[in-house]
C-alpha cells in the first residue's frame, strides 16, 4: 500500500472549491492506488450499483491477430476520430478540415488530425525539386535545398497553430448549436523540428534597411504574408518535421514557416521564398482577409497574435453525461504570448470559480491541458473555463469581448468567417438529462 | 589619396571569395548563391506603394474581355458574384459591389469599401488567379483585369490606362481606415 503522507485526507478530498460540485484539483495530483482510493472516497458508494458480469475470455485472445502494416492507422473502433471537411466535393474554393478536440486528449494533435486550410488544393511537391530562396535586402541571396537544410543544426519545440478564423461562430448573437470541433477545431498543436530562420538570415547577411520580410508558398495561390523581421530573428523556424515525421502534405510538406504564437495563415506552408523588404506588402491576405472590422471606427490590421484562449473538451456537445457522479473536466488552454499561468473553471455559469490543475510541463505558445475534478449532482449546470498567461493577459468574458469587438446582428452559418480573432469564454450547458449544448452565459 | 594597399584591399572585399570569407565559419553555409536575374520568375511580390510593379499596361475594356473568358465562371458576370455553390457554401467573393461596410460583419468587405491600396490587387491576381490556372496570365492581362475591376467599382475612370505609375497613384477610398492591432509589434 502506498504511503498516503502528503495526500489530502478524505475530508479535504470532499472539499468543493466552487459551485455545483467542482472539487479541489488536489484530487487529481495523487499517484496510483492511493489516488484512486481517494477519488473513490470522494464519490461514496459505486455510482452504478449493480455488480459486473462474470469475466469471459474474448475471441481476440483465442486466435492470431492481424499482420503489421508499414504505417499504422487507428483501430476501426476509433474510426469516428476524424476531421470534419468543409469542402468534401472539392469545389473551386478553400478546403478546410477541423480537429476533433472532443475525441482527443493530451496536448499533441496527431498529424492525421491536425487542422488544415488549403486554398487551391494540396500541392504534391517533389522535395528534391523544391527550392527555398532568401533574397531582397540581404548581402547574399541564397537558395537552399531540402538536403542542405537537413544538414543544419535543428531545434524541436511544441507550438500551437491557430487560424485567425478559429472560434468565429462565437461572433453569433445566439449560441450556434455545434460541437467543439466546429467551434474551435481550427487550432492544433504539434512538436515541430527544423532550422531556426535566424541562422539562415545570418548567412545571407541582413541589410540594415530591412524591417519586414515577406514569406511565400509554392502552392497555387502562392500565399504571401508580411512579417516583422524582429519575429523572424526571434523564434521563427523553417519546420521540416511534425511530431517527429516529415510534415504532412496538408501542413506544408516539405517545409513551412513556423511563427510560434502568430496567426496560422502567417505560418506560410510549402515555403519557397523569403524576401527581406523595407515595408509590408499589404497583400490580399493581410488586407481583405485577416483584418477585423470593428463595431465602429477603424478596422484592425496586422493582428499578428493569437491571444490567450481556453475551452473545455470533455464534457462538450456530443459527449453527454450518462449519470450523476464523478467526472474529470478536461480542456485546452494556450496563448500566443507565452505560457499559461492559470485556468479557472466554473460549473455555475461564472458565479464561482475553482483553479484547474495544469498538466506539466507547461510550454510557451503551445497547448496546455487543464483538468478539474467534478462531482455532478444531476442538476442543470453551465461549465466554463477561463485562462491567464504569464504575460498578464486573460481570456475575456463574453460580455467583455462583445463590448470591445461587437457581435453579429443574426446567427451566421457555422462555417462562416464573419470576423476573426475571437477568444471569448465558451460555455457548455448540461441539462438534467446530461445533454451538453453550447450556451452563452 | 588612396594607397595601393588600400585599393588592393577593396578589390579583395568586392570579390565573391571575400563574401565567403566574411561569413560565420561556425555556420553550415550550405546555401547556393544566386544571381538576381535568375530569381526573376519568382520575384513577384508587389508592395503596397507599388514597388515591384512590372512593365506593361492595360485598360478596363481589354480587361472586360479577359474577365468574361477567364474569371466570370466563378466571380459572376461583371464580377457581381454567383449563386451559391452546389453544396450551399458561399461562392467566391463578388469583385464588384457597392455595398457599404456596416459594423463588424466582415462579409460586407469589398475591394471598393475596404482595400487600402490598389497595387495588391495586381499582386493577388498575378500570383493566385485564375483559381484553376494560377500564374498563367501575362502582366498585360493582369493590368487589364486590375483596370477593369477598379473601373467597375468606380474607383478609377473607365478610360484610364493602368500601368506601374498610374496604379501606384490610385488612392483607395478606405486608405486611412485601419489601425494595427498590436502597435508594439510593428517594425519602426
Amino acid at each position: 500500500m502506498e504511503k498516503r503522507t502528503g495526500l489530502p485526507s478524505d475530508d479535504e478530498t470532499f472539499e468543493q472549491v466552487a459551485g455545483n460540485g467542482l472539487l479541489h484539483r488536489r484530487a487529481l495530483l495523487g499517484k496510483g492506488a492511493a489516488a484512486a482510493g481517494i477519488l473513490g472516497a470522494g464519490l461514496g458508494p459505486s455510482a452504478t450499483g449493480a455488480a459486473a458480469e462474470p469475466l469471459v475470455e474474448p475471441p481476440w485472445g483465442l486466435q492470431v491477430g492481424d499482420d503489421t502494416p508499414a504505417y499504422q492507422t487507428p483501430s476501426k473502433f476509433a474510426k469516428n476520430v476524424v476531421r470534419t471537411l468543409s469542402n468534401p466535393k472539392f469545389e473551386p474554393r478553400s478546403s478546410i478540415s477541423r480537429t476533433p478536440h472532443h475525441l482527443l486528449e493530451g496536448t499533441r494533435t496527431p498529424n492525421g488530425l491536425h487542422f488544415t486550410i488549403n486554398h487551391t488544393g494540396i500541392p504534391e511537391i517533389d522535395p528534391q525539386q523544391h527550392r527555398f530562396l532568401i533574397h531582397g535586402l540581404v548581402k547574399r541571396p541564397l537558395i537552399f535545398t531540402l538536403d542542405a537544410l537537413l544538414r543544419y543544426p535543428m531545434t524541436s519545440r511544441a507550438a500551437f497553430v491557430e487560424c485567425g478564423g478559429n472560434s468565429a461562430p462565437l461572433f453569433s448573437p445566439t449560441p450556434i448549436q455545434a460541437d467543439v470541433q466546429a467551434l474551435h477545431g481550427l487550432a492544433s498543436c504539434a512538436e515541430w523540428t527544423g532550422v531556426s530562420l535566424s541562422i539562415l538570415l545570418d548567412e545571407c547577411g541582413i541589410d540594415p534597411r530591412a524591417k519586414w520580410f515577406i514569406a511565400e508558398g509554392a502552392d497555387g495561390p502562392h500565399l504571401m504574408r508580411s512579417i516583422s523581421l524582429a519575429k523572424g530573428l526571434d523564434d521563427a523556424m523553417i519546420a521540416l518535421y511534425q511530431n517527429g515525421e516529415p510534415l504532412m502534405p496538408g501542413n506544408g510538406f516539405p517545409m513551412r514557416l513556423l511563427l510560434p504564437g502568430y496567426e496560422g495563415n502567417m505560418n506560410v506552408k510549402f515555403l519557397r521564398r523569403i524576401k527581406l523588404v523595407s515595408g509590408p506588402a499589404m497583400s490580399y491576405w493581410e488586407t481583405q482577409v485577416y483584418t477585423e472590422p470593428m463595431p465602429k471606427g477603424k478596422s484592425y490590421n496586422f493582428d499578428f497574435l493569437n491571444e490567450v484562449k481556453s475551452f473545455i473538451t470533455r464534457p462538450s456537445p456530443g459527449l453527454d453525461l450518462k449519470q450523476p457522479g464523478f467526472y474529470e473536466i478536461s480542456g485546452i488552454a494556450y496563448s500566443g504570448k507565452g505560457k499559461i499561468s492559470k485556468v479557472m473553471v466554473s460549473a455555475d455559469g461564472g458565479k464561482s470559480w475553482g483553479e484547474a490543475a495544469l498538466q506539466a510541463p507547461v510550454p510557451s505558445k503551445a497547448f496546455t491541458r487543464f483538468r478539474m475534478p467534478w462531482r455532478w449532482d444531476g442538476r442543470p449546470v453551465i461549465l466554463q473555463s477561463r485562462a491567464w498567461d504569464d504575460q498578464g493577459s486573460y481570456q475575456p468574458t463574453r460580455a467583455e469581448f462583445v463590448a470591445a469587438r461587437g457581435q453579429l446582428d443574426a446567427e451566421p452559418s457555422v462555417l462562416a468567417f464573419k470576423n476573426h480573432h475571437c477568444n471569448t469564454i465558451t460555455s457548455w450547458a448540461v441539462n438534467s438529462h446530461g445533454k451538453v449544448t453550447h450556451a452563452y452565459a | 589619396m588612396p594607397t595601393l594597399r588600400g585599393i588592393a584591399l577593396c578589390l579583395v572585399l568586392a570579390s565573391p571569395a571575400a563574401f565567403a570569407a566574411g561569413t560565420n565559419s561556425s555556420s553550415p553555409n550550405l546555401g547556393q548563391p544566386v544571381r538576381p536575374a535568375d530569381v526573376a520568375r519568382w520575384d513577384i511580390e508587389i508592395l503596397a506603394d507599388g514597388a515591384g510593379l512590372p512593365a506593361g499596361e492595360g485598360t478596363a475594356a481589354q480587361g472586360a474581355a479577359i474577365f468574361a473568358e477567364k474569371c466570370s465562371a466563378c466571380h459572376g458576370d461583371g464580377g457581381r458574384g454567383t449563386a451559391l455553390l452546389h453544396s450551399g457554401a458561399s461562392a467566391p467573393p463578388a469583385l464588384v459591389n457597392d455595398q457599404k461596410l456596416k459594423g463588424m460583419d466582415a462579409s460586407r468587405i469589398t475591394i471598393a469599401n475596404y482595400w487600402p491600396y490598389a497595387p495588391p490587387l495586381f499582386d493577388y491576381i498575378r500570383r493566385a488567379m485564375p483559381w484553376n490556372e494560377p500564374r498563367s496570365l501575362t502582366d498585360h492581362e493582369v493590368y487589364a483585369l486590375t483596370a477593369y475591376i477598379l473601373a467597375e467599382n468606380k474607383v478609377i475612370d473607365a478610360k484610364q490606362t493602368i500601368d506601374a505609375r498610374t496604379l501606384s497613384k490610385v488612392r483607395m477610398p478606405n486608405r486611412d481606415g485601419f489601425l494595427p492591432r498590436f502597435p508594439e509589434l510593428m517594425p519602426r
